[in-house]
């Protein structure tokens, strides 16, 4: 048995090399944090966006790290609660310290973060989609993913140039897709769009033919436009089809934009279009195009590490880390509020969403450009000439 | 009148599916008076299992049957390890129990196959039958056809078969049941294997046209709760009716109505049918004798 004098010396020995260390790190490593939606509802965004951090931060600091610093990445878990994620948000702050943060999966999560990352002044790169993460400005809040007022308006545009001008909707009735479909209203003056028939669908139907009927019999439609999420939007080409409504032109929304919506609908899926970011097709873009290199070498980097097909939600975890990454590089501290400006400044940056271009009063720097119009021909994504 | 048909035809298959989930609620309600809320599970299973099989390269048929036999075997052990144990338990309790055994069942899926959204494919093709100007997917005659096959069958074992009988039996008096040489426990596992075995075929059956993912079941379960509700709680045939009729409010709302409010009319009438008749449509009056 040790003598209780023994077992003293032996605690504070061990507490001091324990201090010692934990000194020697924090001179050389930086701290990032991230809340993510890895399991739960959301996971199929969040995952991805999970894997694509520890894929680059480990890359990162294989490199030598970021201005003589590597990085070291917290990330928790919120399981698509946002409740959980503002706990998280607390804790990141308070207790790991770190200079700034990449996540917040869904706008929901976001948005109950957003208050703390601001009252600590720590800027705050969300993964989330809606229009409301950066509209109105906020001083620490930024976001890298396109938004759906954006989509909107890339279909809109496309519809146009094929003098279109009458359309049916059919929504979702979960939050992506009533968002989708309120901004889509909201802007379809601005393009001369008429919404001749509105109708929804929740988000676990399993049948939307009543519906179609319904827009199908309607007078002068030209084109049906589908705001929506997950297995909804399958269910309806599929019922689009089987009415024989594919005369009829008819546009799918980015929350489609992943492999599996095109195994899921099938033959029905096919002259569908939509709004996605490069990646989908990256093999696809002219050599010429300024995104191509970065949008094939991370979907080679991360296919090969994960074994699974790539999709755009990684895709934003990506840009926003390295967004960051280079304001961190240009501020060359670890201030936050340094590397807040910096990350303001960002210009012309390649990312797999689009070229961002920020300023004081555009926290995304995406304009309709990083949208690309694709349109679905033999079972796989292709680039929709514009006008045809 | 196209219109009409193209609605009838979507509210009917939509309403089949409810209809086979409250036939499995009515089975296990009447050999144990517990409402197992697992039976969405069931449906998944049907489907989840029938898929991942299939992509393993065994051939539709035999992957169905597989599925199907998955689904039966986790109703047993659901009752053996979870049902059974509690058996001196009150209805409330076991039911909480089956809605932790629907959790469970879901975190289990969501490990053992993905969180992706699967399909099936038709099983005799994708081209629609035209039916008087309304255009029909041929899988839904199949949902229709199965949903028939396995209602009559099971009219058929429970009214001409004797442990058919013993399992009504069960249902109208348990102790009165026992106190005639039935074993009420092996009846019980039979409802619960049997109901597992018509989710399962539900699931199957549908999948071609729902698709299915880990987390299906939830919906399925409370529709076809309702529906067992709306036709009155232990009632076959009104479970049935109550499923179509589900089915059908729900594609009419949406067609003449609004697509918006379709399940808040469907609730609706639920409701009003309640008020009116709260044993349910083809419900017995709870008659407690003293």
């Amino acid at each position: 048995m040790k003598s209780p004098s023994t077992l003293k010396y032996m605690l504070a020995a061990s507490a001091i090399s324990l201090g010692f260390s934990n000194g020697a790190l924090a001179q050389d490593t930086v701290k990032i944090g991230s809340v993510l939606s890895v399991t739960g509802p959301s996971s199929f965004l969040g995952e991805p966006e999970d894997k694509t951090l520890r894929i680059y931060v480990d890359q990162i600091n294989a490199a030598g790290g970021v201005a003589g610093k590597k990085i070291e990445l917290v990330i928790y878990d919120d399981g698509g609660d946002a409740n959980k994620a503002r706990t998280f948000a607390t804790r990141l702050i308070e207790d790991d310290e770190v200079i700034a943060m990449v996540g917040g999966t869904s706008t929901g999560s976001t948005m109950a973060m957003v208050p703390v990352f601001e009252d600590a002044q720590v800027p705050f790169i969300s993964l989330a989609g809606a229009i409301e993460v950066v509209d109105p400005v906020r001083k620490f809040v930024f976001k890298t993913p396109h938004t759906d007022k954006m989509a909107c308006e890339k279909i809109f545009e496309d519809l146009k140039k094929r003098n279109l001008t009458k359309i049916g909707m059919i929504s979702g009735t979960d939050g992506f897709g009533a968002s989708m479909r309120a901004q889509c209203v909201k802007v379809a003056p601005n393009y001369g769009m008429q919404i001749v028939i509105d109708e929804t669908y929740g988000p676990r139907d399993s049948d939307m033919t009543a519906q179609l009927t319904k827009i199908k019999n309607t007078a002068g439609l030209q084109a049906v436009v589908n705001p929506g999420f997950g297995q909804g939007p399958a269910i309806v080409t599929r019922n689009y089809a089987q009415l024989g409504m594919t005369g009829t032109p008819f546009y799918q929304s980015h929350g489609v934009a992943s492999k599996s919506f095109i195994d899921l609908a099938g033959a029905a899926a096919e002259g569908v279009r939509l709004p996605a970011a490069a990646l989908l097709v990256g093999d696809k873009l002219p050599e010429s195009d300024p995104q191509k290199k970065v949008v094939t070498e991370y979907k080679k980097t991360y296919e090969s590490a994960t074994k699974q097909p790539v999709s755009t939600f990684g895709g934003h975890a990506y840009d926003g880390l390295f967004i960051l990454v280079e304001a961190m590089k240009r501020a060359n501290s670890t201030d936050p509020k340094k590397i807040r400006d910096e990350i303001e400044k960002t210009k012309g940056f390649v990312g797999t969403g689009g070229i961002v271009t920020m300023s004081a009063t555009d926290h995304l720097g995406l304009d309709l450009s990083a949208f690309r119009m694709l349109e679905i021909k033999g079972g796989d994504w292709n680039l929709a000439e514009s006008g045809s | 009148m196209a219109e009409f048909l193209q609605f009838l035809i979507s509210g009917l298959t939509v309403g089949a599916v409810y209809a086979l989930v409250a036939l499995g609620f009515t089975l296990i309600y009447n050999a144990s008076g517990v409402v197992n809320f697992a039976q969405g599970e069931f449906v998944m299973l049907g489907g989840m299992v029938t898929v991942f099989v299939s992509a393993a390269g065994v051939p539709l048929p035999l992957a169905a049957l597989i599925a199907v036999c998955v689904a039966v075997v986790i109703g047993l052990l659901l009752h053996r390890f979870a049902i059974e144990p509690a058996r001196g338990a009150s209805a409330v309790t076991l039911i909480i129990i089956t809605i932790g055994a629907s959790i469970l069942l879901r975190g289990i899926a969501q490990i053992v196959f993905d969180k992706q959204f699967h399909k099936l494919p038709s099983f005799s093709g994708d081209t629609p039958v035209d039916i008087f100007g309304a255009a029909v997917q041929p899988q839904s005659f199949w949902v229709l056809g199965g949903a028939a096959v396995v209602v009559l069958g099971l009219y058929a074992f429970l009214e001409r078969t004797v442990l058919g009988k013993a399992v009504l039996a069960t249902a109208a008096n348990r102790l009165a049941a026992r106190l005639v040489g039935i074993n009420t426990t092996t009846i019980m596992a039979l409802a619960f294997g049997g109901s597992a075995a018509i989710g399962a075929i539900a699931g199957i059956l549908v999948t071609p046209i729902t698709l299915t993912s880990y987390d299906v079941g939830t919906l399925l379960a409370l529709k076809g709760f309702a529906a067992a509700m709306l036709g009155g709680m232990g009632n076959p045939l009104g479970a049935v009716v109550g499923g179509l009729l589900i089915g059908l409010l729900e594609a009419f709302g949406a067609g003449y109505l609004s697509s918006t409010y379709k399940d808040a009319f469907a609730f609706l009438v639920i409701l009003v049918v309640l008020f009116a008749a709260p044993q349910g449509l083809f419900g017995r009056r709870a008659v407690e004798r003293v």
